[in-house]
């Protein structure tokens, strides 16, 4: 199909599919390693470790900030996540099936925004978290990752509804349905693989984050994981605890890893749509 | 008829409400603040000296080389990463696209730089050149400290952008790819045209918007690059880019009114960018840009 000689295409992309899972592959492998190397082996320059030890996992666990850290990163994503998609879901579903004036505004606005480079805002946020007492608290990481998602979401959630069956919307109605009925009977199950490809997404954009965590915590309150693994200390100042470092990445990204493997498929439809369907 | 539109006016207000108040006090409401704090001489370890000084922060922003030289390290980031991972992402979203067995399992691990969070990724980039734990010295037979110097530090955070990046950017190609009406490659092929000339004189135009979509969104997401920097680094060795200066003056310094205006000069410089781009290739951003 792809080629004249079926053969020669078959070897040809198969070449290619090893060079780009090895190219995907690499670093995690590596930094998998490293936090399997025995802490005396850490210098070796092996890509491998020679022996297998978990001492890095039992001590980042046995350790107070880790776990905490862990517990807020989780926390913090998963709420942000629930509202992000439950108000971009209402004002996709508006933008997409309802005539009002001022949704092509919105919608733009909701573009600009996705454009917007976060670190413009930290000061003034920072400020802002000081005064109204939201620093280094839950809410003060949620509300700017809720923000940050919502044109995201509200971007994937309109996309996929405009392919929806509306019919079914529309027949709700005319047997005698308010739009709101018609939105919570019909709508919300149909849309249920849309809204959780956007949950995804914007899920783990929340967990990705750096800046804000780095910028709006400062303790175990509410510091999430890449924030702590950015500034971990070991037994001395003056040496990077690697081992450990590698543990904690491994924890972070191991549940990721499964949940788009898991749900490949939709993660690929939700990053494309909008953007080049025509 | 009147009654039902007003109602369906209103419920769309309703339904919008809390994603538009979300959108304007996060991000709308701080822009307008950090405008006019850049204003104003204001220093959180100084105070009292609170004063209003108009646009003396930009003056001496712009005259000191810092922000200059940061500018021009965003800009070599920028352009370096973006076109070679277009370059790279090409042949990516091909084989994908054209690949015939292992698909799902070839499709779900080109998503995993994706899903790596880009701390954990510029940290094992970062290990991989370190000079005692890395393999990458040992592997290259070479005895370089890469973090220790300017250029080397940028190949290492180059290659560690185009990593993370390159399977975003060629999904997106990739989604474009899938717009090229398979009877049109036959036709060419039936009249002659090898793969390269396919490539360019059918392939690459057709998928132009998606091109520019992905260039775009790319090039405003690298403008803003942190993380990398700031682990890999923390702008030592002259790589400082603009967020981190940024992050710098507000954060570290505690400088509101100088911090608020480079916050500002970095706003218009990805306005700058994304009219250039609409300016540029308007009429194809739009077809291609808008989900309609």
């Amino acid at each position: 199909m792809m080629m004249r000689n079926d053969l020669m295409g078959r070897i040809f992309w198969g070449m290619g599919n090893l060079i780009v899972m090895a190219y995907a592959l690499l670093p995690v492998l590596w930094i998998v390693s490293l936090s399997l190397k025995q802490s005396s082996h850490l210098n070796d320059q092996r890509f491998f470790p020679q022996t297998i030890s978990f001492e890095n996992y039992r001590i980042i666990f046995s350790d107070m900030q880790f776990p905490a850290a862990l517990w807020n990163s989780i926390g913090i994503a998963v709420i942000s996540t629930l509202l992000a998609v439950t108000l971009g879901m209402f004002a996709a579903y508006a933008i997409v099936r309802l005539e009002f004036p001022g949704r092509r505004l919105i919608l733009a606005g909701a573009l600009a925004t996705a454009m917007f480079p976060s670190v413009v805002i930290i000061g003034p946020i920072f400020n802002m978290w000081r005064t109204v007492g939201l620093f280094d608290t839950w809410l003060g990481l949620i509300l700017p990752y809720m923000t940050f998602a919502l044109p995201l979401a509200i971007w994937i959630l309109s996309a996929f509804f405009r392919e929806m069956p509306w019919d079914l919307d529309k027949a709700a109605r005319v047997d005698g349905a308010t739009p709101l009925q018609a939105f919570i009977w019909v709508i919300v199950p149909l849309a249920a693989p849309a809204v959780f490809t956007a949950a995804i997404l914007v899920f783990i954009f929340a967990w990705n984050d750096f800046l804000f965590a780095i910028s709006l915590t400062s303790t175990n309150n509410a510091r999430t994981v890449p924030a702590v693994i950015a500034f971990f200390t070991g037994s001395s100042r003056f040496e990077l605890p690697t081992g450990l470092i590698a543990a904690a990445s491994v924890v972070i990204t191991v549940p990721v890893m499964i949940i788009v493997l898991i749900f490949q498929r939709l993660i690929v439809a939700g990053l494309t749509s909008g953007a080049v369907k025509g | 008829m009147n009654q039902k539109q007003s109602n369906e006016r209103r419920l769309g207000w309703l339904l919008c409400a809390p994603a538009v108040t979300a959108l304007l006090v996060v991000t709308a409401y701080p822009i307008l603040y950090a405008l006019w704090l850049s204003l104003f001489r204001y220093d959180l370890r100084f105070p009292d000296q609170r004063a209003f000084i108009g646009l003396d922060n930009y003056v001496s922003i712009l005259t000191s080389e810092v922000w200059w030289h940061a500018l021009g390290n965003t800009l070599i980031l920028t352009i370096i990463s973006v076109s070679l991972e277009l370059l790279l992402g090409f042949p990516l979203a091909l084989i994908m696209h054209h690949t015939l067995f292992w698909r799902r399992a070839v499709r779900a691990t080109t998503l995993i730089p994706y899903a790596i969070i880009t701390v954990v990724a510029a940290l094992a980039w970062k290990f991989a050149f370190d000079p005692t734990i890395g393999f990458v010295n040992a592997l290259l037979g070479t005895e370089q400290a890469w973090l220790t110097q300017r250029w080397s530090a940028f190949l290492v955070i180059i290659l560690t952008e185009i990593w993370k990046t390159t399977p975003f950017m060629a999904l997106l190609l990739m989604a474009g790819l899938t717009l090229v009406p398979h009877d049109l490659i036959q036709a060419a092929r039936v009249d002659g045209a090898n793969a390269w000339q396919r490539f360019i004189k059918i392939i690459v135009p057709i998928m132009k918007p998606a091109i520019l979509v992905a260039v775009l969104f790319r090039t405003l997401d690298a403008f803003r690059i942190f993380d990398t920097v700031f682990i890999q680094t923390r702008g030592a060795q002259g790589t400082e880019t603009v967020s981190l200066l940024g992050y710098n003056t507000f954060i570290v310094s505690l400088n509101l009114g100088l911090g608020s205006a480079v916050s500002v000069l970095i706003f218009i410089g990805v306005l700058i960018i994304s009219v250039l781009f609409i300016k540029g290739f308007g009429a194809s951003l739009t077809k291609g840009g808008n989900a309609e």
